[in-house]
């Protein structure tokens, strides 16, 4: 961080366009926050549509009994790499994006406190997925014969060892998630030292915007989650190529080790990536709504208690792999606590609608869309924590129903919720509302088509992980019925590609501030300059831009 | 009156019982095959985790109707106008509100944990009855085998087990664990998952209430054709289960060679045998009885007595079993039974000796 401050020409933004090559050259070696977060989520959104059209692959093999639309090893590797590719490639990359982008426009500051390690974070996760995705050509390390990880995408142990794996598939895997995880680190490093150390004059932590608190705990969780999750991929390859035994049974090593590594780092995840989306739901749904978010103390505790009680709650996904009946009691307990402060979460949204003046623009409609299923999501849940019926439920398709309830119907809505509230910002352009609508319905439509029956076959019996199942098992219309939401949904998510493209170039400018928000991001342009602020802003309350609008009412009065 | 009303709620209740079953079962009814609902409970554990449940279904249906309706509410009712000019009110908080939704749902994690407190502890720490009949069973890369310790016998892929409830009812306790990596036991209608693991045994019970056929299969990513590790249970009544084990403690015999002609021409048993057991079948299956001896693959010694081959991936056969053997892939793409590149009519001589493995 330099003390000099250089001289701004006020005003004037130097908008002369380079060739093609200088404009790829300046976002190559750029330590910009904004063009790196804006990096994050295009490469985020481009693995986005890789990961989807594996799940929809996976959906034509599984839409009627006994397909051969997939061979068993494709479809395996299929459902490795939608996962792995959801969870590190797009979730973390797409949230970290709009950190990068909003945290240091939230708290007036000019860039990310470590501009030149934020950009070492980007290229390093970047590389991950290149190599995670190079192992369908080098898998296996022969020419033309390549194959992808398929073991999963938390890979149990003792499948990963060499004896069950041979080949390079899993040495990919790990590879990238190792350096993947190391860029994620960094990220989360840089974070909260940002949120800790360059907010603007005036802006104490408890006038801090709410996302940028809940950025701070999300980094937070993901400095102590990624470790396990480090360790353990290196123990692994310790094994496959040194001679060590952590997992491998047939030399006396433990199968159970790696599921509790793996999940004190999986279970911090699921919170890694949901509290981010809880963070864009704390500043769209009172803009839209009109009013100061309701409770702002209760939903920074609730932030922080979610994330410390996450941290105990890793064996729920392990009722079955043999605990003790005290061991199932603790981790059915510590489950169930997280619905305490989620509770807070959503009775506060719910009050801070109550006596609002609610504006339906599409951010708004896909914020409305996360907390219904949110709710929903939430209540599977607690079935799930009940561990007895967990031992029922684990493992099949109701499973996998809840989780994707919480990674689409909660987080991917409120990504997009965000997209069409922050595109502006980014591009000066305003997205097209009239295909946000169809967006939305569509995306409503096929979303709940596919996973409110998702649950049903999972009831019935149905696992996880098959490649087909037998006509008689009747799974046969269920699964025909989600197979054809999977479509709508893809059709949704094509819709809002040619929507951000056509917007980019056609869509009405935007100005500072189109929402007539709050928020200091929507006191400068848009797109921002480099720079964000012409002057460094100095806040009074956590609504400057209220204080602003309302001198005869503003918030710095009750604070 | 009174109990004109009771009969009257009754009857809705059973009607409205029915359509829910229904509803859940619909696609399960019109299939020939046994269910694998979770809500078709045939064991005391499963049941217990039913009635479980329903009560959890219960308190969080009520969750979702009051938040559900409290939000649908708020956003009709507080919809923006056209005519509205100013902001509304802001509000920042209320600590009296906060405080008591933090409250209920305290008292409601409470109730939930005791109830599944409640199951936890009577299902898994359950004493086991002197007269339980004991099982291990081992999961393989994509099969299962079983061990009955008190009979001394080993079967694969179909689990033979007495009814467990009423007078002459006998309690199954499983003993599971794994050859090679993790799998899981899972039979819905009799009972949870539990995991077979290498290099530890978990345990389980289950005490079928009638006879009949149970389906399940593997629970835990295992593999290529982790799809195709199906399960089977046939829980008989104590007669046929007696007769099962007398079957199956039979050991196999050495046939005799095929009278004069022993050029090895004939497709028939005998001849069968011998090519058997020159090939490395015999490195992988074990027919009791004889040189067979391999433990990688099914015990083969009573084959015949099953239905389905390769963990239920087909129906038993002729024609499937000369086709599994002559080329495994076809059936189960990656099974680690490698196909043999025998003759045509060393396959045929070795489906008719498999077949007299009764
Ligand atoms: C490398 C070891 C190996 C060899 C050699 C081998 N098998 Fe197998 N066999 C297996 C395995 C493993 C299975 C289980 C496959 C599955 O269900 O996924 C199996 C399954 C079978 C089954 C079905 C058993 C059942 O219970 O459903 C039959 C029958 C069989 N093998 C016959 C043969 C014959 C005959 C030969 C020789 C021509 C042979 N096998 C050679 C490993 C072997
Ligand atoms: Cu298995």
């Amino acid at each position: 961080m330099s003390e000099t401050t250089i001289p701004i020409p006020s005003g004037a933004v130097a908008s002369e366009r380079g060739t093609y090559l200088e404009t790829i050259h300046s976002w190559i070696v750029t330590v910009d926050h904004k063009k790196l977060g804006i990096m994050y989520i295009v490469y985020a959104l481009l693995f986005l549509v890789i990961a989807g059209v594996e799940a929809l692959l996976m959906r034509i093999q599984l839409s009627a009994p006994n397909l051969h639309f997939l061979s068993p090893q494709t479809f395996n590797r299929m459902f490795t790499m939608h996962g792995t590719t959801m969870v590190f490639l797009v979730g973390m990359m797409i949230l970290f994006g709009f950190g990068n982008y909003l945290i240091p426009l939230m708290i007036g500051a000019r860039d990310m406190a470590f501009p030149r390690l934020n950009a070492f974070s980007f290229w390093l996760s970047a590389f991950a997925g290149m190599l995670l995705y190079f192992s369908f050509i080098g898998g296996s390390g022969l020419p033309g014969t390549g194959t992808a990880p398929d073991v999963g995408w938390f890979a149990y142990a003792p499948l990963t060892e060499r004896a069950f794996s041979p080949g390079h598939t899993i040495d990919y895997w790990t590879v990238a998630i190792l350096a993947n995880g190391i860029g994620s680190i960094g990220t989360s490093i840089n974070i909260l030292a940002t949120v800790f150390c360059m907010r603007c004059k005036g802006m104490t932590l408890m006038r801090l915007p709410l996302l940028a608190w809940i950025y701070a705990t999300m980094s937070f969780l993901t400095l102590v989650a990624i470790s396990p999750l480090t360790a353990a991929q290196a123990m692994l390859m310790m094994d496959r190529y040194l001679g060590a035994h952590f997992f491998d049974t047939q030399a006396g090593g433990s199968a159970i080790l790696w599921a509790h590594f793996f999940w004190i780092f999986g279970h911090p995840e699921v919170y890694v990536l949901v509290l981010p989306a809880f963070g864009f739901a704390n500043e769209i749904i009172p803009v839209f709504s009109r009013k100061a978010i309701f409770g702002y103390p209760a939903m920074v505790a609730a932030s922080v208690g979610i994330a410390f009680i996450s941290l105990s709650v890793w064996a729920h996904h392990m009722f079955t792999i043999g605990m003790t009946s005290y061991g199932n009691a603790f981790f059915t307990l510590s489950t169930m606590l997280v619905s305490v402060p989620t509770g807070i979460k959503i009775f506060n949204w719910l009050a801070t609608l109550w006596g609002g003046r609610i504006r339906f623009q599409t951010p708004m409609l896909f914020a409305i869309g996360f907390l219904f299923q949110f709710l929903i999501a939430g209540l599977t849940g607690i079935m799930l924590s009940i561990s007895a019926w967990d031992w029922q439920l684990h493992n099949t398709y109701f499973v996998v129903a809840h989780f994707h309830y919480v990674l689409v119907g909660a987080i991917i809505f409120m990504i997009f919720s965000a997209l069409y509230y922050w595109y502006p910002k980014m591009t000066g352009r305003m997205l097209d509302e009239r295909m946000g609508k169809w967006h939305f319905w569509l995306m409503v439509i096929g979303f709940h088509m596919t996973f409110d029956l998702m649950h049903i076959p999972g009831l019935l019996g149905m696992p996880r992980w098959i490649y087909t199942y037998g006509a008689d098992r009747g799974w046969g219309t269920l699964n025909m019925l989600v197979s054809i939401g999977g479509g709508i949904q893809g059709i949704a998510i094509l819709l809002f590609v040619i929507n951000m493209v056509w917007s980019y170039f056609k869509g009405p400018h935007a100005g500072p501030d189109p929402w007539d928000a709050w928020t200091l991001e929507w006191s400068t342009a848009s797109p921002p300059p480099v720079y964000n602020f012409a002057r460094e802003p100095v806040v009074e309350s956590r609504r400057p831009l209220w204080d602003l609008k309302h001198p005869e009412d503003p918030d710095s009065a009750f604070d | 009156m009174d109990s004109e009303l009771r009969v009257i709620s009754r009857v809705f209740i059973r009607r409205l019982k029915f359509v829910a079953t229904a509803l859940v079962l619909w696609p399960v009814m019109a299939a020939a095959s046994p269910s694998t609902s979770i809500f078709s409970t045939q064991s005391t554990p499963a049941r217990e985790v039913n009635g479980l449940a329903f009560f959890v279904l219960g308190i969080t249906a009520a969750i979702f109707v009051a938040v559900g309706a409290l939000l649908v509410y708020a956003l009709v009712k507080f919809r923006a106008r056209a005519d509205d000019v100013a902001e509304p009110p802001q509000v920042f908080g209320s600590m009296q509100i906060e405080l008591s939704w933090t409250i209920i749902p305290i008292l409601i994690v409470t109730v939930l944990f005791l109830g599944t407190a409640r199951v936890l502890f009577s299902v898994q720490d359950a004493p086991k009855p002197a007269s339980a009949l004991d099982v291990t069973a081992v999961g393989h890369q994509f099969w299962w085998e079983y061990h009955y310790p008190q009979y001394n016998i080993t079967a694969a892929n179909e689990l033979h087990i007495p009814v467990g409830q009423g007078t002459t009812g006998r309690v199954t306790y499983l003993k599971l664990t794994s050859a090679d990596v993790i799998h899981s036991f899972w039979i819905p209608q009799l009972g949870g998952k539990t995991d077979m693991l290498p290099n530890r045994v978990n345990e389980m019970w289950i005490d079928p209430a009638k006879p009949g056929l149970y389906l399940g299969q593997c629970g835990q990513f295992c593999g290529t054709q982790h799809a195709k590790m199906l399960l089977r249970v046939s829980v008989d009544t104590p007669e046929d289960f007696a007769k099962w084990i007398a079957g199956q403690q039979k050991a196999a015999v050495e046939l005799p060679a095929s009278g004069a002609n022993s050029t090895g021409d004939a497709i028939d048993a005998p001849t069968g045998q011998r090519v058997f057991e020159q090939q490395a079948c015999i490195n992988c299956h074990t027919v009791s009885g004889t040189v067979a001896n391999g433990r990688f693959g099914p015990d083969l010694t009573h084959l015949m007595s099953r239905a389905t081959l390769a963990a239920g991936a087909m129906d038993n056969t002729p024609g499937n079993l000369k086709g599994w053997i002559t080329n495994p892939d076809d059936y189960k793409t990656g099974s680690l039974m490698p196909a043999m590149h025998l003759t045509e009519k060393q396959y045929a001589q070795i489906t008719a000796y498999l077949q007299t493995l009764k």
